[in-house]
C-alpha cells in the first residue's frame, strides 16, 4: 500500500516533464513517422489519398536528395576523423606547454562562442571572389602560382573543401575543450610510473594516454557523426539559402526545403527524408557503440 | 647497491605568488643506506619524506646535494637511467592492461642491448609474479582485484626489471588493517628474497618499526634521527622523536630538575645525577611505570583498559603536557584495586627521558643504559 502510494507520488513528480516531452518530442516524432507513409497529403485540407511507400520512393529518386545525401556523407567522412585527430593533437600540445597555456586555451575556445553566421561572413571574406579581390585564400594560392579558384560559386570540390574546412573549424573548440580536460584528469602517477620505467614519449601516448582518454574520444566521434549528419546552418552561412542550386545541400537542408523552401509545402516528402536520415544516424551510432565496446578500455 | 645521500636539499617556490618564501621540503639530508637493507622513512604528513623518496627516484631534481648509487653519481640522471623500481601510493597500475601486461610493460621499454627475447621476458614476468604470489591472477585487470592484490602487482612491476633500488611510497596506506599486517610481512619477505636495497615511506611508526632494518625520522624536511628501530625508540634524540614513536605514545610532563632530582609537581620521582636545575619536559614511556604502593609518583586513576596480558592504566595528572591522558602499561596481575582513587608508581630510569624546555633536545643524565 505504502509502496503503491510512493509510486503514484513519483509519477506525479514526473508528470510536468512527461507532458512536456510528450507534446514536444514524442508526439511530433510519431507524427513524422505517420506523415512519411501518407501519400499525397495536403496540409491545407489535412487529407491524403492512401498509405504506402511512395514518399520514400519519390525522395530516393529525387536528384536533389541524392545530391544532399552525397554531400552529407562526404562531409561526415572527412570532418569527423579529421576534426577529432586535429583536436587531439592540439589538446596534447596545449597540455604539454606551461607558458601562455591559458591564453591559447581561450584562443582555441573562441570559435565556440562566435555566431555561426558571423563566422560564415568571415569565411566569405576569406574565400569569396568579388570584383575587388579574389579573397585571402586565392592570394595564398597565387604565391604558389595557382588559382584563382572561386571557392563560393566555383567548382564542386572547392565548395566542398570550404564547407569541410568550416565545419572542422567550428566543431574544434568543443572537442579541444573535452580532450584537454580528459587529458588533465589522467592521474599523473601513471606518467611518473611510465617515466621511471623508461617509456618513450610515443609509447606513453599510444599505450597510456590514448587508452585512458578513449571513452572521451569515442564520445566525440559519436556526437561528431550525429552532428555532421545534421549539418545545415553551416552550408547556409557559406552558400546562402538556395543550396540546391549551389549543389551544396545537406539532408537536413533538403528536409527544410521540402517544408518551407521555394519548392516546399510537401510535409510527407520532408518526413520521409527525415526518417531516412534518422535510420542512417541510428545505424551508424549502433555501429559506433559496438566498436567502442570492443575498444574502449575499462 | 648502497645509496648515499649527500647534503640533499629541495626547495619549492611558494604557492603564494606575492611572497617569496620558499618551502624547504627536504633540508640537508645526509644518509648512507647500506646495501640490501630495508629502510623506513618516517614522519608526519608534509615532513618531506615523499619528496626525499622522489629525489632518490629522480622524479624530482634536488636544489642542491648529490645522490650516489654505489659509486655512481646519479644526481643528474633521469629516473629511467637510474635503475629504480617505484611503487606508488595509488599503485598506478594501468587500468586497461591485464596483470601480465602491466608487469611486462617495463621490460618492453628496454632498448638496444638490454632488449630481452620474448621467452626471456615471459620468464622474468613469471618469476616476478611468483615472488609476489599472484600467478593465478595474470589475466585479470587491476579493477577486478582487491587492494592487496593490486599492491602485489605494483611490487611485481617494480621488481621485474631488477632495479638497483626499490622505492615504495606509502605502500600500505590504502589497505585495511588486517591486510596491512599481512602485506608488511610480505614486503619484508620480498625484500629479503631479492636482496634489493629498499626505501619505503610511511607515516605509521608501527609499520616502520616492525619491518625496517633502519628508520629515518623526519620533521619539517629535517632528518631528526637515524638508527635501528629499537635504538631510536629506546634512545630518542629529542622530544619529537620520543613522541612520534610508540603506541600508546610517551607520557610528557611539565617537570623541573632540582638538586639532581626530577620533580613532577611536588613529587621527586627520580634521581637525575648530573642534570642541571631548571624546567624540563619529562617523557615517561607507558611501560616505564612500575606499580608500587610506596612509589614516588602519584596520579588520579580514571580507568583501566584491558589489553589481555597487560592492562593500560589511564590516569589524570595536573602536570600532564601530552595530548591525551597519562597511560601506564602494566602486567594484568598488578592492576589497581577496584574503587581505588589514586595509583602510585615508581619509574624505570631508562624509560624516563628529559628534554630541554625550549629546544626540546634531549638532556642526558646519569649513566644511560638500555635494559
Amino acid at each position: 500500500m505504502d509502496k503503491q502510494q510512493n509510486n503514484l507520488k513519483g509519477w506525479l513528480y514526473l508528470l510536468p516533464a512527461m507532458l512536456f516531452l510528450g507534446f514536444f518530442m514524442v508526439y511530433p516524432l510519431i507524427d513524422v513517422f505517420v506523415y512519411s507513409f501518407e501519400e499525397g497529403y495536403n496540409s491545407a485540407s489535412q487529407t491524403f489519398f492512401g498509405v504506402g511507400l511512395y514518399n520514400y520512393a519519390y525522395v530516393l529518386h529525387d536528384p536533389y536528395f541524392l545530391q544532399a545525401l552525397k554531400n552529407t556523407f562526404i562531409l561526415v567522412v572527412i570532418t569527423v576523423p579529421l576534426s577529432t585527430i586535429i583536436a587531439l593533437l592540439i589538446s596534447v600540445g596545449l597540455n604539454s606547454i606551461t607558458p601562455l597555456k591559458k591564453l591559447y586555451q581561450t584562443v582555441y575556445f573562441l570559435p565556440y562562442v562566435t555566431n555561426t553566421l558571423a563566422v560564415g561572413l568571415v569565411f566569405m571574406i576569406l574565400f569569396k571572389k568579388t570584383a575587388y579581390t579574389d579573397g585571402l585564400a586565392n592570394l595564398v594560392l597565387a604565391w604558389f602560382g595557382r588559382g584563382p579558384v572561386d571557392f563560393i560559386d566555383g567548382p564542386y570540390w572547392a565548395k566542398m573543401f570550404v564547407l569541410c574546412f568550416y565545419t572542422i573549424w567550428v566543431v574544434m573548440p568543443f572537442k579541444v575543450l573535452i580532450l584537454t580536460s580528459a587529458l588533465a584528469s589522467v592521474n599523473q602517477d601513471y606518467y611518473n610510473a611510465a617515466k621511471v620505467d623508461g617509456t618513450s614519449p610515443f609509447r606513453i601516448f599510444r599505450k597510456i594516454t590514448l587508452p585512458m582518454i578513449s571513452p572521451m574520444i569515442f564520445y566525440l566521434v559519436i556526437t561528431g557523426f550525429i552532428g555532421a549528419f545534421k549539418a545545415y546552418s553551416d552550408a547556409v552561412a557559406l552558400f546562402g539559402t538556395n543550396l540546391n542550386a549551389a549543389e551544396m545541400n545537406t539532408i537536413v537542408g533538403y528536409v527544410y526545403d521540402m517544408l518551407y523552401g521555394d519548392s516546399g509545402g510537401y510535409p510527407s516528402y520532408a518526413s520521409a527524408a527525415a526518417i531516412l536520415l534518422f535510420a542512417v544516424v541510428f545505424t551508424i551510432t549502433l555501429v559506433n557503440l559496438s566498436i567502442s565496446k570492443k575498444n574502449v578500455h575499462y | 647497491m648502497k645509496v648515499v645521500l649527500q647534503h640533499l636539499t629541495k626547495k619549492f617556490p611558494s604557492r603564494n605568488k606575492k611572497s617569496n618564501d620558499e618551502v624547504i621540503a627536504v633540508n640537508d639530508f645526509n644518509f648512507e643506506i647500506p646495501d640490501g637493507k630495508l629502510i623506513g622513512l618516517l614522519g608526519p604528513s608534509g615532513c618531506g619524506k615523499s619528496t626525499a623518496l622522489n629525489l632518490i627516484s629522480g622524479l624530482i631534481q634536488p636544489t642542491s646535494g648529490r645522490v650516489f648509487f654505489g659509486d655512481d653519481d646519479v644526481t643528474s640522471l633521469p629516473p629511467e637511467n637510474r635503475g629504480v623500481g617505484l611503487v606508488f601510493q595509488s599503485y598506478a597500475l594501468y587500468p586497461h592492461l591485464t596483470v601480465r601486461e602491466n608487469i611486462l610493460f617495463p621490460l618492453q621499454n628496454l632498448k638496444g642491448s638490454a632488449r630481452l627475447s620474448k621467452e626471456e621476458m615471459e620468464k622474468r614476468v613469471t618469476e616476478a609474479a611468483k615472488l609476489v604470489q599472484i600467478e593465478n591472477l595474470m589475466e585479470r585487470k587491476p579493477g577486478e582485484m582487491s587492494g592487496g592484490q593490486q599492491q602485489r602487482v605494483a611490487i611485481a612491476r617494480a621488481v621485474v626489471k631488477m632495479p638497483r633500488v626499490l622505492l615504495l611510497d606509502e605502500p600500505l596506506s590504502n589497505l585495511d588493517a588486517r591486510l596491512r599486517l599481512q602485506t608488511r610481512e610480505e614486503i619484508r619477505r620480498i625484500q629479503r628474497d631479492t636482496g634489493i636495497t629498499t626505501v619505503f615511506v610511511t607515516h605509521d611508526q608501527e609499520e616502520a618499526m616492525s619491518i625496517s632494518d633502519m628508520i629515518v625520522v623526519m620533521k619539517d624536511g629535517v632528518v631528526q634521527q637515524i638508527g635501528k628501530p629499537q635504538d631510536v625508540y629506546d634512545d630518542p634524540i629529542n622530544l619529537f622523536v620520543s613522541k612520534f614513536l610508540g603506541t600508546p605514545p610517551i607520557n610528557v610532563f611539565d617537570a623541573r630538575v632540582q638538586n639532581e632530582k626530577i620533580y613532577i609537581g611536588d613529587e621527586a620521582v627520580l634521581d637525575a645525577p648530573g642534570a642541571r636545575d631548571g624546567a624540563v619536559w619529562a617523557g615517561v614511556r607507558p611501560e616505564g611505570f612500575v606499580p608500587d604502593e610506596n612509589g614516588p609518583f602519584t596520579c588520579r586513576l580514571t580507568g583501566v583498559e584491558v589489553m589481555g596480558r597487560d592492562v593500560s592504566v589511564v590516569c589524570g595528572h595536573d602536570k600532564n603536557a601530552g595530548a591525551g591522558a597519562v597511560r601506564a602499561i602494566i602486567s594484568a596481575e598488578n592492576r589497581p584495586a577496584e574503587g581505588a582513587k589514586t595509583v602510585r608508581f615508581s619509574l624505570k630510569s631508562y624509560k624516563v627521558f628529559l628534554f630541554d624546555h625550549d629546544t626540546e633536545e634531549r638532556i642526558r643524565f646519569g649513566e644511560f643504559e638500555v635494559k
